[in-house]
């Protein structure tokens, strides 16, 4: 967007002023300000079961920031551009949202974030479609804006409870896979594209025989014609079944389920469900009813379901417009996935380390505090709801492993796809260097070390006891993806009241 | 072959005093310590035997690795892991698991295959241990 506008929007006070004197009645026919019909109300107080918004907004020039908020509380409620008398059959006051303030945000003059309620009443229990449909449905098109992003919500323990949330949290999780107390290893099974299903449940054997926990069908691998989704699930299990019988450890191929329907979809899972397999894989692209159908199947059916968020980056990434991927993730939480790619901050893809230690506490966390260092804007209580286990996948290899338990913890899963399979001494090898990376540094944090500081020297020592580690060290050691990221929290904290 | 379950499989065996720091990091958290042991180290056999109950009142690691010493002396030749428990409300399970003894020989596990209609495989590992009775499993060698 372009910061450079001629004319600064006009000073609020002044318009503010203006508007008592010739203020219209509210019930007269025509069109007038949103702010004064009712959608801007300062003195409000929002309620405990209010859902709350947060909005990036980037009014037009000339445009008052209390009228851009109200517009959006209008537009995303109960309001249309002109007067309707029906208004007057509704406890309407109950029905509209209010935008109770506005914050200039640091080192911008033409954005600021507006602050909207809603009651709990405008939405449908336990329904991700109705709830966008509401607060992102019509929005962001309105002309009135140059820009709008929606950066937080917090949704009220009242509402959070009519979801069903994790089909199964990290907790079950972890205690269905035997899995406790490191992160989990996986690797997206490369080339995405083409392999025959015999040459893929090879990738899947070696990667998990070598010492990863899961593989991963990646998203665009659903059923094409050089790969058929049923033939794929039959050879990825023979790998997995093989790695489990030669490790003693439980394993998992993602097996992505993704199809044009749900029929197919139920199809592809219920078959995976019978060939034994701990997990199953959808795509954020078959949509929020999708993904809460399939999170009922998941926990009905006792298989994990894993989320890959493709397409988000068309919406989440930009700051001044679209929606910031802590809503995405929070949406899921409630809409019941077990896993969602969360972001790496040190590999290929976008990820700012505070902004991604947001969305990592909007999974993982039962209460997350409001902090505006990570773009937080509400506290969040998950009212025990399980948490979803995020996947850290894009760039990442055994070098950075300091780093990625610095930044990203225990609870999360980190896949090694390029960082697996590209091992010059083959897959296996390739799994083994990351595990023995892993238990390395968890070993050295655990005894109180300063691993982050101390890390290439744990990894260095770790690999004199494996010649996997050893080379992988020595091909990926100092590759780094060193770029600024285009989504990160302002750099002074807006005051919360 | 090596069952590669717990935190540490991929580690050189942890001596008793990395075993030790281990355990004062567990405690460091409030996570009380059991120790377990099995002759059967199928990934689904979930209970382990108990070598005593889990030692919460204790606080201190030495403690800890002297009952991992007794447990050795007591199973010989048997999978021995020590667990750490979070009781806080929002994990109340197990925070780690590693293992710290293994029999000589690890027998590992037979993969069968059931062919029914359609391609379907029907998988079950089998534990070449549960071959014998329990108690008997790791002694004729």
């Amino acid at each position: 967007m372009s910061t450079t506008e001629e004319a600064p929007p006009e000073a609020s006070d002044d318009k503010k002023d203006d508007k008592k004197d010739d203020k219209k009645d509210r019930w007269s026919s025509g069109v007038i300000p949103y702010a004064e019909m009712g959608y801007w109300e300062p003195d409000y107080e929002p309620k405990v079961t209010d859902v709350l918004c947060a909005f990036r907004i980037t009014p037009q020039p000339g445009v008052p920031p209390e009228e851009a908020g109200a517009a959006v509380a209008g537009e995303s409620s109960t309001a249309t551009w002109t007067v309707v008398w029906t208004d007057r059959l509704t406890a309407h006051e109950h029905f509209q949202a209010k935008c109770y303030k506005v914050d200039p945000v640091p080192n911008r003059d033409d954005q600021w974030i507006a602050y909207i309620a809603y009651d709990m009443d405008l939405f449908e229990e336990g329904s991700i479609a109705n709830l966008t449909s509401s607060i992102i449905g019509n929005v962001f098109g309105f002309k009135a804006l140059k820009a709008l992003r929606l950066e937080d919500m917090r949704i009220p323990v009242a509402y959070t409870k009519t979801f069903q949330g994790p089909a199964h949290g990290i907790v079950v999780e972890r205690e269905y896979l035997g899995k406790f107390g490191r992160p989990l290893l996986g690797a997206t099974t490369k080339p995405k594209l083409g392999l025959s299903a015999r040459n893929y449940g090879r990738v899947v054997y070696e990667a998990c025989r070598g010492g990863l926990d899961f593989t991963k069908d990646d998203e665009n691998i659903n059923s094409q014609p050089f790969m058929r989704w049923r033939d794929r699930f039959l050879y990825s299990m023979e790998g997995v079944n093989k790695a489990q019988a030669e490790t003693g450890e439980v394993k998992g191929h993602y097996l992505n389920v993704t199809a044009a329907t749900m029929e197919e979809m139920y199809e592809r899972a219920e078959f995976a469900k019978d060939l034994g397999s701990v997990i199953v894989m959808i795509d954020l692209t078959v949509g929020y009813t999708a993904i809460q159908s399939m999170a009922k199947w998941a926990r009905a059916n006792g298989v994990i379901l894993h989320l890959h968020r493709a397409g988000h980056g068309t919406y989440t990434r930009q700051k001044d417009h679209g929606v910031s991927f802590r809503v995405i993730a929070k949406w899921m939480r409630l809409a019941g996935v077990d896993h969602i790619h969360a972001g790496t901050v040190v590999g290929k893809l976008e990820g700012d380390p505070m902004a991604t230690a947001g969305f990592y506490d909007t999974c993982r966390k039962d209460f997350a505090e409001a902090d505006l260092s990570k773009g937080l804007f509400f506290e969040q209580d998950w009212a025990r709801m399980g948490g979803v286990m995020p996947v850290a996948s894009g760039g990442i290899h055994a070098g950075q492993m300091h780093q990625l338990l610095h930044y990203l913890g225990t609870d999360v899963v980190l896949q090694f796809g390029g960082g697996t399979i590209g091992h010059p001494m083959g897959i296996a090898a390739g799994a083994e260097a990351n595990r023995v990376a892993l238990e390395a540094m968890i070993k050295a944090r655990n005894e109180g070390r300063d691993y982050l500081k101390e890390g290439k020297d744990i990894l260095k020592s770790a690999a004199k006891h494996s010649a996997a580690l050893d080379a992988a060290l020595g091909l990926w050691g100092e590759i780094s993806f060193d770029y600024e990221s285009t989504d990160m929290p302002d750099t002074v904290a807006t005051p919360t009241n | 072959m090596k069952i590669t379950q717990g935190m540490f499989s991929f580690l050189p065996e942890l001596s008793d005093e990395e075993i030790g720091a281990q355990c004062q990091y567990a405690l460091d958290n409030e996570w009380p310590l059991s120790i377990e042991y099995t002759d059967d180290p199928h990934p689904r056999n979930t209970y382990w035997e108990m070598h005593a109950l889990p030692m919460f009142d204790l606080e201190d690691a030495a403690g800890v690795v002297k009952e991992i010493n007794d447990a050795r002396k007591a199973h010989p030749e048997t999978y021995i892991r020590v667990i750490a428990y979070d009781a806080a409300r929002h994990r109340q399970s197990v925070a780690m698991l590693f293992i710290v003894q293994r029999p000589t020989t690890e027998p590992g596990f037979r993969l069968e295959r059931t062919e029914t209609n359609d391609r379907h495989i029907q998988y079950k590992m089998h534990s070449y241990a549960a071959d014998r009775p329990a108690g008997d499993r790791y002694q004729a060698k």
